[in-house]
């Protein structure tokens, strides 16, 4: 039984309210959403008469139904990507100690420290001449290549700690070497796939300035490009505005708080590699 | 059976041998999961890379030293001009300093937080778990959200100071985003509040890789709480201590969304980045060398301070 001393409770309600201070602008956010454009009491006052207009209005004037399909397609498709060429890279650069396999591993490692709006310019002008610019594709393209290097990097800290034998008895049983890959090798991978999927699905749906650039002009919009483009329209209206807000950040906060465990694991376990 | 197969059964049967065939001498061959034709598999994620950040990186560092504009397809090589340019005008040094400032003010700010939050929260609370979970939320909310929200929270009658006026504060209240010092310290209190937690979780977890008995010896001794937090817990927290400040420093440099959108550079070119420069002289005034150059610069710096921070850290050790 968990029993309280004078000094774990001033700690704890301590805490606590910290607590309600970090949690504020959530209220605040989520309060105003709820109220009704003519409400001028403070802020902090919760709302007498609680209204879902807001909601719906953000729903038609931002697009956002557009929006969150769009982000969900570039995300799911990036991820999926990422996961499938990162982890099929790191076998080998993780196995084979060849100069040849020292040396892509380090070419692809020095992407982690370049930032990306050095590549990102240049690439402008490629997708311009490719056509893809305003395309969803142009995103997915840029996301799994601007991604490798830090998956490659998760999978293959990981791979090194994981033993051969599985691999070597697959290959003297006569299995290829992809069907040793997908049939052994990648179900090995599982936790850190985890980990990889979770960061990297976070990176991508959150990312403002790829899409900014990469859409621009186009009535193809993510969620984060809508609201830009929805808050310059409605400044005024805050109440619409953290409609749109709320609607777009939740399903991120739905995920993180089912799924919170692996996520913060996740977070804290993919710096260790 | 396939070729790869084949090789990769010769190569078990004859190891050395066929190892030094295919490549350089020098290789050590240990096993069969080791053939050299499973670089092949690293081919797709090569393709990938090299388009997406290899060959326009390549290409960033030589367009960098001419006078494109991003639509013709004519350009000059102008040497060094651009980079004489960014280290002589005043607005990209002032964004160069503010990008420095940004980044060391979040570093310290962010990382004493939520090295507070993870003390607190892991002294043996009943409601770590939830109070864990509260303080990371915020990480994972899209950056333009958590801009949007807090330029409300700061308008002159916005949340924060309804607060202030409650308390009996309001007196003090500045014009947050319309002063240049209050508004590059917005920026400041929105990043630390939004990735405090970040820290936080790699603090908890280095505090729980230390073990029980050292700070209970350390008592059984006689230090109190303060002492055996600066003797013990600190110097062993180290590790931890390393990787937020690698991560804040270099998230600190980058950061482009969050003053994009809370002060859009402003009041007056004061809270301009290396990052939001970059982005108005490419997209804005169509000067992409300039823009490029300026990245390029940025990339450096980021490069300076990892290298920096790697090798102050492996000295502490």
């Amino acid at each position: 039984m968990f029993r309280y001393t004078k000094g774990t409770f001033t700690r704890e309600a301590v805490m606590l309210l910290v607590a309600l201070v970090f949690i504020f602008p959530i209220y605040v956010l989520v309060n105003m959403a709820l109220r009704p454009a003519n409400d001028a009491t403070s802020p902090l006052v919760p709302s007498l008469q609680p209204t879902f207009d807001n909601f719906a209005e953000a729903w038609n004037q931002a697009g956002l139904a557009q929006a969150l399909l769009n982000s969900t397609i570039v995300t799911v498709t990036s991820v999926v990507l990422i996961v499938a060429i990162s982890s099929m890279a790191a076998y080998p650069l993780a196995r084979v100690m060849s100069k040849l396999s020292t040396t892509v591993f380090w070419i692809v490692l020095v992407g982690m420290m370049i930032p990306f709006q050095v590549a990102l310019i240049p690439l402008y002008q490629t997708m311009r001449d490719l056509g893809l610019l305003g395309s969803l594709a142009s995103l997915i393209l840029f996301y799994t290549g601007s991604q490798v290097p830090f998956s490659v990097f998760l999978y293959t800290g990981f791979l090194r700690t994981l033993e051969r034998d599985y691999e070597e008895a697959a290959a003297l049983d006569g299995a290829g070497t992809f069907r040793t890959f997908l049939s052994i090798v990648f179900p090995l991978l599982r936790p850190i796939t985890g980990t990889v999927i979770i960061l990297n699905a976070i990176t991508v749906w959150n990312d403002f300035l790829v899409p900014l650039l990469y859409l621009s002009g186009t009535p193809q919009q993510t969620v984060t490009v809508a609201l830009y483009a929805f808050v310059g329209q409605f400044v005024s209206n805050w109440p619409v505005v953290f409609a749109g807000l709320v609607i777009s950040v939740a399903p991120v906060l739905l995920v993180y708080f089912l799924m919170q465990r692996q996520i913060i694991k996740g977070f804290a376990g993919g710096l260790k590699g | 059976m396939t070729m790869v197969d084949i090789e990769r059964s010769a190569d078990a049967a004859v190891a050395p041998k066929s190892a030094a065939r295919l490549d350089a001498p020098r290789r050590r061959f240990i096993g069969v999961a080791q053939s050299p034709s499973l670089l092949i598999l690293a081919i797709p994620a090569l393709i990938f890379y090299g388009f997406a950040v290899l060959v326009p990186s390549i290409r960033g560092a030589v367009l960098a030293f001419t006078n494109w504009d991003g639509l013709s397809q004519n350009y000059d090589f102008i040497g060094l001009d651009n980079f004489v340019r960014i280290f002589t005008s005043q607005s990209s040094l002032d964004a160069l300093r503010m990008t420095l400032i940004f980044a060391i003010a979040v570093t310290v700010l962010q990382n004493g937080i939520g090295l507070l939050l993870a003390l607190g929260v892991n002294s043996g609370l009943k409601s770590q778990n939830f109070l864990r979970v509260l303080f990371f939320a915020p990480v994972v909310i899209t950056p333009v959200v958590v801009a949007y929200l807090w330029k409300f929270l700061l308008t002159p009658n916005g949340a924060v100071n309804t607060v202030l006026d409650a308390v009996g504060l309001g007196e003090l209240a500045p014009s947050w985003l319309g002063d240049p010092f209050w508004a590059a310290g917005s920026v400041v209190m929105m990043i630390v509040w939004q990735h405090a937690g970040y820290s936080m979780v790699i603090y908890i977890a280095g505090l729980q890789s230390i073990p029980q008995e050292i700070n209970e010896a350390a008592a059984v001794d006689g230090a109190g709480s303060w002492r055996r937090f600066w003797s013990v817990t600190w110097p062993l927290l180290a590790p931890a201590t390393a990787i937020n400040i690698m991560l804040t420093i270099i998230g600190g440099l980058k950061m482009f969304t969050e003053v994009f959108v809370l002060t859009a550079g402003g009041p007056g070119g004061s809270t301009e980045t290396m990052s939001t420069l970059l982005y108005k002289s490419a997209f804005q005034f169509n000067e992409f060398g300039y823009g490029i150059a300026l990245a390029l610069v940025l990339a450096i710096v980021v490069v300076f301070f990892s290298v920096a921070q790697q090798r102050m850290s492996r000295k502490g050790n």
